[in-house]
């Protein structure tokens, strides 16, 4: 049979200032076929995809939609074109209902538009691809894992038959990925056509048919996923070096009691269940304690507890043998505590500040950065540019600003930031995400050096592999309480899952 | 065929330039129309309201004399704005302002006469400090919508003010103002209409611009003003900072109410909510919160109003013609601003199937 291109990218170019982003990209995509799109962060994946769905303009270069050969200057036209895209970063708005959200900038809606017709209609959509949205409710309230099911009704309500994923399940739970998967699994075997993009090697192996890698901007090349053998070959294209996928770590050893929570609970007067229920735990100096579980059973709230980002109602925390329980942030931090924050964008960054600036942030008020309160920024520019080296972060210049990064490096900033400044205890909640193989490897090679140094950390994180990877103890949630905690050598994937899904440890 | 507006990747330094000029002249079309209407020559007015603001010494120094107070409440305004906080109650706080010098002056008799003037200064700072301090404690505390407190306290200060220049300290004579201040304790002229008062704002335009740019202080406010929420994380207090930056931009709006009454009016009487709070706003708008940019701004503006009392007089058009010019002119200005982030594009919608 012989392959239709739906999609045909010839040549384009896009430069910003200071980077081009895709150089003289082609790129081909068939009728019915999913290619996976890789690169190391900041490659220029999520560009082009953005070019094609009309976000930005090629500087030079053609777009052929089945054939034809097109102008997508807008979201609007790439959408009458049947092409849907599910952002890196969730385009949603939070305080308007689901389908409100769903219809908002669609060109021929009515003033007032047929609420009850388009529920009827997006319930149907909904159970024909076990998507389980109430289209009444509103954004803010649904999980993320929840938002991005939103994200795919919408496409399936515009009715796009080539769609592309950027990420779509960086900020998902495995069981939602999972999920996720199955339903994008579905929608596929209707004949419409993909274009994925995943730092996960096994989803890609799972679901692709073809890949094609960029890198710096540059196609170098596109293999079959059936001819592919091992993970270590992509990872080396990808990112133009070994990976390694095993870790060096040093003696567990350790040391004085750091972090201390004792008989913590947050009660919150919306929910039923409280947030945090009785929680008990500690870390010590070089000591990585991981928090396995799924997002939403109080990991975040535990780390913001901590941070003194959320208040707790009762029991106490204790930080380096002093009560902390509700104190301010900064208290917090003048405690020597790191935090990398669950997210990016809203917690971790100020997207219109410079990057130098970002980087700056925790050592600002510091000798290092300041004298007499006056910012030095001659300082700032040094410091900025060796974390920037020490990082490999890609930006143009430390002066752009942070919300020109690619997701990838957005997260290496904060990364960058919050281990530096790590003088002692760092809260790490979900550090890895978005990250590509080669920078997961060096983000968790870093968190281990900070342990070996001494110091003690907390780790949340989705990925088992990773939490086996990397902790000595692990401590898996489940509806705010603590289930166990145990020795990661004991840490089956098993027993973990099993926690995870709330089974007592009498009951296994 | 039709037209997209598409956000631009970077703010155009081209269009900074290129779009006040263009509504200049977009802005000058449409006055004319409306002049044409009235009979008026529209090059002649235009001309008659640059003579108005620049042609002689006199009128030179009654634009600049106007520029203070207003560049005094953009300045105040901005720090605001910085934080996100749409403190739109300026011009309250200038009139509290004049109420603490007024007080200082009619009441602080046992004062050594030399103190009157900086303690009388001080006081308007004071007065309009509290006047802005009210809100931000109101929103940080309890998440009060600062808009519409602001907006109201407004009308709660003018009302004191009528209430003590036209009875509580109303001077003997007359039927409304108080008592003069003591002549010892005037801001004294420099050259014709300019008084030292100019001195003072130039001097507080350097350090404003030395605190919201280089120092630690100046940094957390962008942090909050861009990502109150990231800044939270790092530590930066968000309430504090919030009461703090009240604090001063309402003192900077009453030591504009201060400046002004102990050089100009010399005394708290009617006229006090002259507008300088309100257009303060659009000085501050304008500028993009820099304060440097603040002052031409606050002298443009000045001028035209200035310039385009005088018509009055001149071209013998109706008093409130002013007014209509002046709305003209920036409407395009404060409009085109969309330019300088956005670029519009014409689209041929037959390309794209
Ligand atoms: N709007 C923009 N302005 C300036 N530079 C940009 C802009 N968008 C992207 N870039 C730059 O283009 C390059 C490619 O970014 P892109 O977001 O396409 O990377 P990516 O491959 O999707 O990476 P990641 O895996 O981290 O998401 C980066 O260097 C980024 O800094
Ligand atoms: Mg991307």
């Amino acid at each position: 049979m012989e392959k239709i291109p739906v999609v045909e990218l010839k040549n384009l170019t896009k430069r910003f200032p200071g980077v081009i982003a895709n150089e003289d990209v082609n790129l081909t995509l068939f009728e019915g076929e999913v290619l996976a799109l890789l690169g190391e962060n900041g490659a220029g994946k999520s560009t082009l995809m953005n070019m094609l769905v009309g976000l930005y303009r090629p500087d030079e270069g053609e777009i052929f939609i089945k054939g034809k050969k097109v102008d997508i200057s807008s979201p609007q036209d790439s959408m009458a074109l049947g092409v849907g895209m599910i952002h890196q970063e969730f385009m949603l708005v939070g305080n308007l209902s689901v389908a409100e959200n769903i219809v908002l900038g669609l060109p021929d809606l009515e003033i007032r538009p047929p609420f009850a017709k388009i529920n009827k209609k997006l319930i149907e959509l909904g159970k024909q691809y076990d998507l389980n949205i109430d289209p009444t409710s509103i954004i803010d309230n649904l999980t993320v894992g929840e938002q991005q099911r939103v994200e795919i009704l919408k496409l399936l309500y515009r009715g796009a038959n080539i769609l592309i994923l950027d990420e779509p399940t960086a900020v998902l739970t495995p069981g939602e990925s999972k999920e996720l998967n199955k339903i994008i699994k579905k929608m596929l075997s209707e004949g419409k056509s993909a274009i994925f993009i995943s730092h996960k090697m096994n989803e890609v192996l799972e679901f692709s048919d073809r890949v094609q890698i960029l890198r710096k901007g540059k196609s170098v090349g596109t293999r079959e996923t059936s001819t592919i053998t091992k993970l270590q070959d992509i990872a080396k294209l990808m990112v133009g070096r070994d990976v390694l996928f095993s870790l060096e770590k040093g003696e567990y050893n350790p040391g004085d009691i750091k972090v201390e929570i004792k008989d913590v609970s947050i009660e919150y007067k919306k929910s039923v269940r409280p947030l945090l229920n009785h929680i008990n735990l500690q870390v010590r100096a070089g000591e990585i304690v991981g928090i396995a579980g799924v997002a939403g059973n109080g990991q975040q709230a535990l780390s913001e507890a901590i941070t003194g980002l959320r208040k707790i109602t009762s029991g106490s925390i204790n930080i380096n043998n002093k009560d902390m329980s509700n104190k301010t942030p900064i208290q917090i931090i003048n405690m020597r505590v790191s935090h990398i924050p669950a997210d990016r964008n809203k917690m971790g960054i100020v997207g219109d500040m410079s990057v130098g600036e970002n980087l700056s942030m925790k050592k600002y008020r510091t000798e290092e950065l300041s004298h007499h309160n006056i910012i030095n920024k001659a300082l700032i520019k040094i410091f900025a540019n060796k974390l920037i080296n020490t990082f490999t972060i890609k930006t143009p210049t430390q002066y752009t600003n942070a919300k020109f990064l690619s997701g990838g490096n957005i997260q290496k900033t904060i990364l960058a930031r919050e281990i530096d400044s790590c003088k002692g205890i760092l809260i790490a909640v979900y550090p890895s995400r978005g990250l590509d193989v080669g920078a997961t490897e060096t983000v968790r090679m870093s968190i281990i050096k900070q342990r070996d140094n001494g110091t003690a950390i907390l780790l949340v994180s989705e990925e088992l592999e990773e939490l086996q990877m990397v902790c000595d103890k692990i401590a898996v949630m489940f509806e705010g309480r603590i289930m166990d905690i145990m020795d990661t050598k004991d840490a089956t994937t098993e027993k973990i899952g099993l926690l995870m899904a709330g089974v007592e440890r009498g009951e296994m | 065929m039709r037209f997209v507006i598409e956000k631009r990747n970077e703010r155009s330094k081209r269009m900074q330039i290129l779009v006040p000029l263009v509504s200049l002249v977009i802005s000058a079309l449409l006055g004319s129309i409306v002049l044409l209407f009235c009979n008026a020559n529209p090059l002649q007015t235009y001309a008659a309201i640059i003579n108005g603001a620049f042609s002689s010494p006199m009128r030179f120094q009654y634009t600049i004399a106007k520029m203070i107070p207003l560049l005094m409440c953009g300045l105040s305004v901005g720090i605001a704005f910085r934080l996100r906080f749409w403190n739109i109650g300026a011009e309250g706080q200038y009139v509290m302002g004049v109420i603490g010098i007024t007080w200082v002056m009619q009441f602080w008799t046992w004062l050594p006469a030399p103190l009157l003037l900086p303690i009388g200064i001080l006081m308007s700072f004071v007065f309009g400090g509290i006047w802005g301090g009210i809100p931000g404690a109101l929103k940080a505390n309890w998440k009060v919508d600062e808009t519409l407190v602001t907006l109201m306290m407004n009308y709660i200060a003018i009302g004191i003010a009528e209430y003590l220049y036209i009875s509580a300290w109303k001077a003997p004579k007359g039927n409304m103002g108080t008592v003069k201040y003591p002549e010892v304790a005037w801001i004294g002229r420099m050259w014709g209409k300019i008084h030292y008062g100019v001195i003072i704002v130039l001097i507080l335009v350097v350090v404003l611009y030395f605190v919201l740019y280089k120092t630690r202080w100046g940094f957390e406010l962008n942090m909050i003003g861009k990502n109150s929420e990231a800044a939270r994380c790092q530590g930066v207090s968000i309430k504090r900072n919030i009461i703090i930056a009240m604090l001063i931009s309402g003192g900077i709006a009453g030591l504009g109410g201060g400046i002004n009454s102990a050089a100009v009016t010399h005394c708290l009487t009617s006229g006090v909510n002259s507008g300088y709070g309100f257009t303060g706003i659009i000085v501050a708008w304008m500028s993009g919160l820099n304060p440097f940019i603040s002052v031409l701004v606050a002298i443009f503006l000045a001028a035209l109003q200035t310039g385009s009392d005088a018509l009055q007089i001149t071209m013998n058009l109706p008093s409130s013609m002013s007014g209509v010019l002046q709305g003209l002119i920036l409407l395009p200005l404060l409009a085109g601003n969309i330019f300088i982030d956005h670029r519009l594009k014409i689209v041929n919608k037959k390309e794209v199937i």
